[in-house]
């Protein structure tokens, strides 16, 4: 039973990761390929503040607070660059994530930090906090959505000169999704550093970076029942394909590539147009970004 | 005399990025597509160097041969890679290329091993004085001498021949070009075996430097050229050039005067990351 948990428990961690990310590239548009830096926020933030003698649920505000403010700032100055050139600043900021963290010896450096306290209630307390910390992270994603500042977002992923000639102030718009999204990763950061127990470098990377983009756009650019299938495929897949463990990279990267070849608009698009093939009516055609 | 060590140093490292940068950034200019999977082929290209050699005995034919082969797996990338993706949204293209570089670092560990290859006799490793009380070995001026060389040979091609001029055009505007009678597809083919050639010769140039190849060579190579043509400024040859020798000065400088704050890899980005403050368009970017 407890080796199902941790399955289930770093599938909603996933989820709840990917729809952080979700937030600033599919509703806002703004590509991020430094994403999993604000999951090292969050999780190095918790993992100090719990080896200080702070109970976990504790720790989720000053996770959040410290990632989203970072964000603020990465997100301030990604106002200043678009499309590829933001791309490659978010990614910058990944490697200049784990960069500092090696050289910072109060962090545990190369070594990262081990012995993270156990959640209170063992892994039972933890997927549970799990469970409902995500199912209301995607209950604000939904209601952001359907607000009019879903609409606004929108507006700015599918042509942000023109929502700025509306009379929409394209900037702070922009700033309050990084802010959101961040500190939904540092969220998600905090529950995986307890989830592990040991972080280190290595754990926020590129690499990790791309797989939250990944399923983010596996699942379909904006879309929540997407992205959230999506997110908890790719991350489960590892576990099933165990037998192929040496190849699992390989797979990984040709479901990648076979997926933008044949899918380009992710599992949404692709339940969008089953939906519309039947019911021809009611195409409201939602471009995507 | 540690100054000049550390430039001469910091000019090798900013050649071999030349080197590896200038395909992305023709490939960007033709296509606007980030191309992370150019670092596989500068893999490929350090592994059939480093296994030529050792078959044969010969650095030369190792280099020609590995800058063919791959010339030709770079022109088969572009058909089933970017080719089909060419009306997607570009970020479909850069996530796609990502898939493709991520597991082609596992098939190299596949084919060739986990461990790294070295040359069973390391060729070019003999010390000469080229200033009084600096030697390089030949394996480095040898690095710095073919990329001026092979640069030189792309201004050339770029300025003085018929491909040239309509790569030009086709970069300025592919359907202008494309109506004044230019093979808009032989053209992106034609550049896509120039720039994976290059990138195999940079890899070649960095096995005999390190004196082994491993399955993760490419990695980061692969982000740091990404970060060195948007430094340049997308697209632009000159400033991708001029980026890669600043870049590798700047960041051999650092990893001696700053290495307690942070890696060799992360300089590099801070780096990217206050010149896009100040100029969101790169250095030599216009306006």
């Amino acid at each position: 039973m407890a080796y199902e948990m941790i399955v289930l428990t770093n599938m909603l961690i996933a989820i709840l990761f990917a729809q952080s990310l979700n937030l600033i590239t599919g509703f806002c548009g703004q590509v991020s390929l430094g994403h999993a830096a604000f999951l090292g926020i969050g999780a190095y933030t918790s993992a100090m503040l719990t080896k200080a003698g702070w109970p976990l649920a504790a720790t989720f505000i000053p996770a959040m607070v410290i990632a989203g403010m970072i964000g603020m700032i990465v997100g301030a100055a990604s106002l200043r660059v678009r499309h590829d050139f933001l791309a490659i600043t978010t990614m910058g900021v990944s490697f200049l994530f784990t960069g500092i963290i090696r050289k910072q010896d109060m962090l545990g450096g190369e070594m990262g930090i081990a012995g993270i306290p156990a959640a209170y209630g063992g892994r039972v307390g933890l997927l549970l906090m799990t469970l409902c910390l995500t199912i209301l992270f995607i209950i604000i994603m939904i209601y952001v959505k359907r607000s009019w500042m879903g609409y606004v977002f929108e507006s700015i992923a599918e042509d942000e000169d023109t929502a700025g000639v509306l009379g929409i102030d394209v900037r702070r718009f922009k700033l309050f999704a990084f802010v959101l999204g961040t500190a939904g990763a540092g969220l998600a950061g905090a529950l995986y550093a307890h989830q592990v127990r040991f972080i280190g470098p290595d754990s926020f990377g590129f690499v990790e970076s791309v797989t939250v983009l990944s399923m983010v756009i596996v699942g379909g650019i904006g879309s929540i029942w997407g992205v959230t299938i999506a997110a908890a495929l790719l991350s489960v897949m590892p576990q099933f394909f165990q037998v192929i463990d040496d190849y699992k990279l390989l797979v990984y990267g040709m479901l990648l590539f076979f997926a933008m070849r044949f899918m380009p608009d992710g599992l949404g698009g692709l339940a969008k147009r089953f939906r519309q093939n039947r019911n021809p009516d009611s195409s409201s055609e939602r471009s995507q970004a | 005399m540690l100054a000049i060590d550390i430039l001469i140093q910091g000019f090798i490292q900013g050649s071999i990025y030349a080197l590896i940068a200038l395909g992305l950034t023709l490939v960007y200019g033709l296509l606007r597509i980030l191309h992370v999977a150019h670092a596989s082929l500068f893999t490929l290209g350090g592994y059939l160097g480093v296994l030529i050699t050792n078959a044969t005995g010969s650095l030369f034919l190792a280099l020609i041969l590995a800058m063919i082969t791959v010339g030709f797996v770079g022109m088969l990338s572009y058909r089933i890679l970017y080719r089909p993706l060419l009306s997607q949204p570009p970020l479909i293209a850069l996530i796609a290329s990502i898939g493709i570089f991520i597991a082609s670092e596992e098939i190299f560990r596949i084919i060739f091993g986990p461990f790294s290859i070295s040359y069973v006799s390391a060729p070019l490793q003999n010390q000469i004085e080229i200033l009084p009380g600096i030697s390089m070995s030949e394996a480095r001026i040898m690095v710095v001498v073919l990329a001026f060389v092979l640069l030189l040979g792309v201004n050339w091609l770029s300025r003085r021949t018929r491909l040239g001029i309509a790569t030009r055009a086709t970069v300025i505007d592919p359907d202008m070009a494309m109506s004044s009678g230019v093979n808009v597809d032989v053209i992106r083919y034609s550049i896509f075996f120039i720039g994976s050639a290059f990138a195999a010769a940079a890899g070649v140039m960095v096995s005999l430097l390190n004196n082994l190849v491993e399955p993760t060579m490419g990695a980061v190579p692969s982000y740091k050229a990404l970060a060195i043509i948007v430094l340049g400024g997308l697209g632009s040859v000159r400033g991708a050039l001029i980026a890669s020798l600043l870049l590798g000065i700047i960041e051999t400088f650092g990893t001696i005067y700053l290495d307690d704050l942070l890696d060799r890899d992360s300089i590099a980005f801070a780096f990217l990351i206050l010149v896009l403050m100040i100029r969101p368009k790169g250095i030599f970017s216009k306006g």
